[in-house]
């Protein structure tokens, strides 16, 4: 570990006090002059075709300055390129009950909701489809006119070696099925956006968002204005999770509104609203076949999932690909096939939330683990430390393993919460669980394919002594401002709160891609670190010249700039700043950060690769009343291999905070609609949708592994989601412990629990899984059997490939 | 009906303000809309999760269930009422710094409950934090900063 | 934002002008305590008094006092918070105690009252949700619709007595006071709520006001209340269950046993009560007053937990009631 002066220590955030003194302006808490407030209609059918809307009442009330209607704004949106399936209001077609179709702006709100209610809206009922299943039937009407078929939005198969074979000749083959409910962020704030037609012509947009950069590019696409007179400003947000990562209906009706009034235009979802915004955690049902030899080794894993994406694509593309990309991280599999299905169903979108993909999977997968323990007569945790993925290796799937520290965080937590004594030993009733998890830290490629840099900071420095940093990252509470500050700081030798950060505002900020996929420690860091270390630079020259010091012997800290040898011969940090803007003119300067090239160069294999792997280990300790099912988790030990901590107390906050947020997808939340009642969200409130309290949440153990990653700034890997992982897998494995049932579905709910009891079977889950007809999958050749990361027998088309990639930058680049 | 404003002298931080509102508006609307006192949030405006948190007469209440004119003559405290002169509370300041306000949204109102439980207790235990704070909804923190935070607060307090 | 409506609001200090006002207006007024019932119903659109009469200056509504004979009266504006505190209510009668702690949160409880609680009104998935949300599913029976989507088939509104003081009430044999421009009448708590429907869940004319609640002293008695639901806090109860147990030495003299939040009204488990008189709390009367405890509980599609399984948990939590007396 560095010897550093900022970096892993106990700092208290930059943002910390504006945030206690409830001084931290959020979306809503933003009022114009001449303010009009937006609301949105939202249909009352699950599937529908528009026939007619008459908004010719709501026009005429008093009070209300203008309607907005889809036709108005023909152009569609989403955030992947593959995906641009949204419109601002439906213009013809409404998806799900709360899809929106119309949109008034008012003096207030009040209005404003008495309005809505007077728009008259026909419709012409379409069959509507609300189990995936069901969906890939070819007689069901598709909601989409694109995808992979009918309402199979996408469906991928790969094969890594020759997966058959190795099941074939294991000694034992497990055959899992498993599903996991869907659910959602259910952040604090509930979304909200300012919008201000400025006088000049151009339009500022202050929103909830974690990706204004992605706002911007639908906002432009929409409006038809150009990027440079559009301004998104992201505010501080009040959680995200990423259920602010899409571009939203209601930002760019509020915008249109905003133009079309020439007055400011605000709107803040309620809480029902926020529920059809969802994207959260699709429900998944997944297939999970395992070899295994007596010896206690993986021989081969085939996987199986089928997403139910709701009914828009949002992410769901790169979710399908994720519900496969990362089974192999963990544990070697020498061969590897994984087959995805993702379809359209008429409810509201899935998307990404914390563990985007990957959370699924790895409950199953970690069920499954738990279960070959058993059934080959070992310790779980043993089971597990016998098969890690090895360091520096390459999964099956081409997938680049760095540094490795599942070892360490596994043997972490057996040891806290003395697993080898008491594990299998606890009185009736009481268990404990393990689960073991990873995930990336940032996407390897950009949503949008291109070659520029993912994440870009600029610095500016003052001839007061003060720094000010620029960059495009939106601090939604993870405390991205202050991991900026730090790694600036740390390198100048300057006070976290000397500098000052800019961030989250396309005109001011350069691009950072945005606060998703755990990425922006790692490349905003990065870029920081090179912005900082450039800045360094020249004050370096300018201060040696003066100090008549040879340049590479300057030491940069506590606010000096000083001769390593002889520590008398300094000057402070802000005569640097004034030599070095005397000798080059004004200094600025700029760093950016790319991510590594992945060896992977198959079809698809561009979901799964990140600079680096974070790992996380976990332990739960619980008693299960058999009666009533009900769990009570006691203690939660958790281990997480975090490269090395920017800022301890944030460190341990994501930490903290995802196995919450893992407890309450463990335990209670489900997103549950009725499909007999028009498709209605079962429980779209705060009551019903339930979120743990205090009284649920138990005391929790975190132990950081540091072991810094040379992607890493710092060394520094994620931690806002891959802790989440472990938890709802390690409470399933908990109960098991407890009470001898196995739960194969999550969240884990009391009444599957009294079920598992009274089945003879022991277990409770899914009973089947449906055939996917999935024909032939991509074959690519391990890198055990000399492959070369591309599909096997596809050579001609790498060219074919690259030219492909080629034209794909060229359109998105324009 | 027709809507005239109605207006009355509230109590607030401390300070008296002559507040002309809507008669159906709640405490939470007049603060944030009505007194531009943004610091009260709000995540449900039902009763379901506590963001919107102050204090009446010293007990934590849900602004979004009081109506505003029914708090004429009472006391009303809110977050942006806790610092003094001194600077921030020691409530403040251990709250940041332990970053037990991640996205900080749910901090005002979690604050106001923790102020109120100090007050009767000023040195509380685990127990009394978990069943005194369970109104107070927090997706970020998994509330255990929250409890060390309010407890080195107490001992703050004590310290002088 | 959830809004309230509009609404003319009055807020006298007397009874006597309160219930005038309820009288001229009829059900077009609506009483508001708490208001942690009354508002959350308006925002969404379930209910739009045209006068809310609040109760808030009308300051003889609140108090606690104990006779001398032990017997307790309670104000019906007295908050959840300043009971919950009272030393000696939780002393003498823990099972209301417990039945108070377990309303919602402490942030509700301050402003809630006990009358607010006992006059709750009933509550169903169908019905508790947004204006927007019931337009989809073409509004229901107990809100301007003509179908009661918990049972499709029947004519009657099956939404949930959800209130955890009144099983409590009933088994304590409390008494309430009703007032109106008519007079004073005192009922039963268990009159109060014998009703079919979740339309009119309670057995009171709009005009009357609830002035004041009397529980007799327990002869020496035990009770308990045990509450289900899936956090323990904010949650409603799925199922509560109140018991309370008289006894001359070991045997039993009296039983009651009470269901809530399993139909529109709350259930006495009268079978199970006729079968623990004269016995001892043995574990064979437990079970047989379990057994017999199923009856009655009619769970629904329209709560938290699948009805199957908060029908299984009836006798479960009867039983353990049941233990917890012993
Ligand atoms: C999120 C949430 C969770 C909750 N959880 C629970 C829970 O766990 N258990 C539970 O029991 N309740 C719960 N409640 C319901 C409610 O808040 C409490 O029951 C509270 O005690 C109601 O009291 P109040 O004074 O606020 O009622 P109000 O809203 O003021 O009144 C409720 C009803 O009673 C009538 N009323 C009130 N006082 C009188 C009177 N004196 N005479 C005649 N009619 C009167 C009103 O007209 C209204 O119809 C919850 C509410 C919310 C919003
Ligand atoms: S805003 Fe949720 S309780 Fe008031
Ligand atoms: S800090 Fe984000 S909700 Fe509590």
């Amino acid at each position: 570990m560095g010897d550093y002066r900022i970096i892993g220590r106990k700092q208290t955030k930059v943002d910390g006090l504006a945030k206690s003194l409830g001084a931290t302006k959020y979306a809503d808490d933003l009022f114009l002059p001449r303010m009009l407030h937006v609301k949105l209609l939202r249909a009352d059918v699950a599937h529908a075709r528009v026939v007619s809307i008459d908004v010719s009442a709501a026009a005429a009330m008093p009070g209300v300055h203008a309607t907005l209607v889809g036709s108005e704004l023909p152009e569609k949106f989403g955030i992947l390129p593959v995906s641009q399936d949204e419109h601002t209001l439906c213009p013809d077609t409404v998806r799900f009950v709360g899809d929106p179709v119309a949109a008034v702006a008012a003096v207030d709100e009040d209005t404003a909701f008495e309005a809505i209610q007077a728009i008259r809206v026909e419709y012409e009922p379409l069959p509507a489809v609300f189990d995936p299943a069901v969906a890939m039937r070819n007689d069901v009407p598709a909601l989409h006119d694109y995808g992979d078929d009918g309402n199979v939005h996408k469906r991928v198969s790969m094969e890594f070696g020759d997966v058959d074979g190795a099941l074939a000749g294991a000694d034992l083959v497990l055959d899992d099925t498993v599903f996991f409910q869907g659910n959602t962020h259910l952040a604090m704030e509930q979304h909200a956006t300012l919008a201000n037609p400025e006088p000049d012509g151009r339009l500022t947009v202050w929103s909830s968002t974690q990706t204004p950069h992605y706002l911007h590019k639908a906002m432009s696409k929409v409006l038809g204005l150009k990027p440079a007179r559009i301004r998104i400003i992201a505010c501080p947000n009040g959680g995200g999770f990423g259920g602010k990562s899409d571009p939203f209906n209601h930002e760019l009706a509020v915008a249109a509104l905003a133009l079309k009034t020439g007055r400011p235009c605000k709107i803040c979802l309620t809480r029902e609203e926020v529920f059809y915004c969802h994207r959260g955690r699709h429900p998944v049902l997944m297939n999970s076949r395992m070899g295994l030899n007596k010896d206690g080794s993986i021989t081969g894993l085939h996987f199986q999932s089928l997403l139910d994406g709701g009914a828009y694509g949002s992410y769901g593309v790169a979710s399908t690909y994720y519900t496969g990309a990362l089974q192999t991280v963990t544990y070697r599999v020498p061969v590897y096939r994984f087959d995805g299905v993702r379809t359209f169903t008429n409810k509201p979108p899935c998307g990404p939330k914390r563990g985007h993909g990957t959370v699924q999977p790895r409950f199953a997968l970690e069920i499954q683990m738990d279960k070959a323990a058993h059934a080959l007569g070992l310790d779980p945790a043993a089971f597990r430390l016998a098969n890690l993925q090895p360091p520096d290796s390459v999964t099956a799937n081409w997938l680049k393993i760095r540094t490795m520290g599942l070892r360490k965080c596994t043997e972490k937590v057996i040891e806290a919460s003395g697993w080898n004594d008491r594990y299998g030993k606890l009185p009736r009733g009481h268990g404990l669980g393990l689960a073991c998890s990873s995930y990336i830290t940032g996407a390897g490629l950009p949503i949008y394919w291109n070659r520029m840099p993912h994440s870009g900071v600029q610095l500016k420095l003052d001839r007061g002594g003060g720094v000010t940093a620029f960059c495009g990252a939106t601090d939604i509470g993870q405390g991205s401002d202050t991991v900026l500050a730090a790694c600036v700081a740390e390198i100048l030798g300057i006070e976290l709160l000397d500098v000052h950060v800019c961030v989250s505002d396309t005109t001011l900020t350069p691009v950072d891609l945005g606060s998703y996929s755990s990425r922006v420690t790692l490349m905003m860091g990065n870029a920081a670190i090179q912005a900082a270390e450039r800045a360094r630079d020249l004050l370096a020259d300018a201060a040696a010249e003066k100090l008549e010091v040879p340049k590479g012997r300057l030491v940069f800290a506590d606010n000096t700039v000083l001769d390593s040898e002889d520590p008398e011969r300094s000057m402070s940090f802000q005569q640097a700043i004034v030599f070095a803007e005397a000798k080059f003119g004004t200094i600025g300067t700029v760093g950016s950060y790319t991510p590594p090239k992945t060896p992977g160069r198959y079809r698809g294999a561009g979901v799964g690769p990140t600079p680096t792997y974070s790992y996380s280990a976990c332990v739960v300790e619980l008693h299960a009343d058999e009666d009533t099912g009900r769990v009570d988790v006691d203690r939660i030990w958790i281990a997480h291999d975090i490269g090395q901590a920017i800022n301890h107390y944030l460190a341990i906050g994501q930490v903290e905070g995802g196995v919450y947020m893992g407890l309450g997808e463990a335990l209670m939340e489900e997103m549950a609609y009725r499909p007999r009642r028009a498709g209605v969200h079962k429980i779209p409130s705060m009551l019903e949708y339930k979120s743990p309290t205090t009284m649920e949440m138990p005391p929790v153990e975190t132990f950081l592994i540091e072991d810094p990653d040379p992607e890493g700034p710092f060394g520094a890997k994620e931690a806002g989601q891959g802790p989440l992982l472990p938890v709802m897998p390690a409470v399933a494995n908990a109960v098991f412990d407890a009470l001898g049932v196995r739960v194969d579905q999550c969240p884990i709910t009391p009444e599957l629990i009294v079920q598992a009891m009274e089945n003879p079977d022991k277990r409770s889950g899914p009973k089947s899984y449906p055939d996917l007809r999935i024909e032939k999958p991509v074959r690519v050749k391990t890198a055990e059997e000399g492959g070369d990361g591309y599909e096997v027998d596809q050579v001609r088309k790498k060219k074919q490939l690259a030219r492909e990639r080629r034209t794909d930058e060229q359109k998105t680049t324009q | 009906m027709t809507l005239r404003r109605i207006a009355k002298r509230l109590l607030v931080n401390g300070e008296e303000h002559e507040v002309s509102f809507l008669p159906h508006r709640t405490l939470l609307e007049v603060l944030r809309e009505d007194m531009a006192l943004t610091g009260t949030k709000h995540g449900c405006e039902l009763g379901e999760c506590g963001t919107c948190t102050v204090l009446l007469d010293g007990e934590p209440v849900l602004s979004c269930l009081v109506l505003a004119r029914e708090c004429e003559g009472r006391e009303i405290e809110t977050v942006e009422g806790l610092a003094g002169a001194s600077g921030p509370h020691p409530l403040q300041h251990r709250f940041a710094e332990l970053n037990a306000a991640q996205c900080g949204y749910c901090t005002p109102g979690m604050l106001m409950t923790a102020m109120s439980v100090l007050r009767k207790t000023p040195a509380p235990d685990r127990e009394t934090l978990r069943r005194e704070l369970a109104g107070n909804l927090c997706r970020c923190t998994g509330y255990l900063k929250i409890y060390e935070a309010i407890e080195m607060a107490a001992e703050d307090l004590q310290d002088g | 934002m959830m809004r309230l409506p509009t609404f003319a609001y009055n807020a006298p200090a007397d009874a006597a002008e309160i219930t005038r006002i309820l009288h001229e207006e009829g059900p077009a007024a609506q009483v508001v305590a708490g208001g942690t019932d009354l508002f959350p119903n308006m925002k969404r659109r379930q209910v739009e008094p045209e006068t809310v009469v609040s109760l808030y200056r009308a300051t003889a509504l609140r108090g606690i006092e104990w006779d001398t004979d032990g017997s307790l009266r309670i104000g019906p504006t007295e908050t959840l918070r300043a009971l919950e505190r009272d030393a000696r209510l939780k002393e003498d009668f823990p099972a209301l105690h417990a039945a108070i702690v377990s309303i919602s949160t402490p942030l509700l409880r301050s402003t809630g009252t006990l009358g607010g609680n006992l006059c709750l009104d009933t509550r169903c998935q169908y019905l508790n949700q947004n204006y927007e949300w019931r337009r989809a599913i073409n509004h229901c029976l107990k809100c301007t619709g003509d179908t009661c989507w918990t049972a499709p088939g029947g004519t009657k509104c099956w939404a949930v007595n959800s209130s955890d003081s009144v099983p409590v009430m009933i088994a304590m044999g409390a008494k309430l006071v009703l007032q109106s421009t008519e007079g004073e009448r005192e009922v039963d708590a268990e009159d109060f709520y014998d009703i079919e429907d979740g339309r009119d869940w309670l057995k009171k004319r709009p005009d009357e006001l609830l002035t004041g609640i009397r529980i007799p002293k327990q002869n020496g008695s035990r009770s308990t209340y045990m509450k289900l639901r899936r956090r323990d806090a904010f949650d409603f109860p799925v199922l509560g269950v109140a018991a309370t147990l008289e006894t001359d030495g070991d045997v039993i003299t009296e039983a009651k046993i009470v269901l809530n939040s399993v139909g529109p009204a709350p259930v006495r488990c009268t079978e199970a009560e006729q079968s623990l008189i004269g016995k001892k709390l043995t574990d064979e009367a437990i079970e047989e007053a379990k057994d017999l405890s199923r009856k009655g509980a009619k769970p629904l599609d329209n709560t938290d937990y699948l009805p199957n399984y908060r029908k299984k948990m009836v006798p479960v939590f009867v039983k353990r009631a049941l233990l917890s007396l012993r």
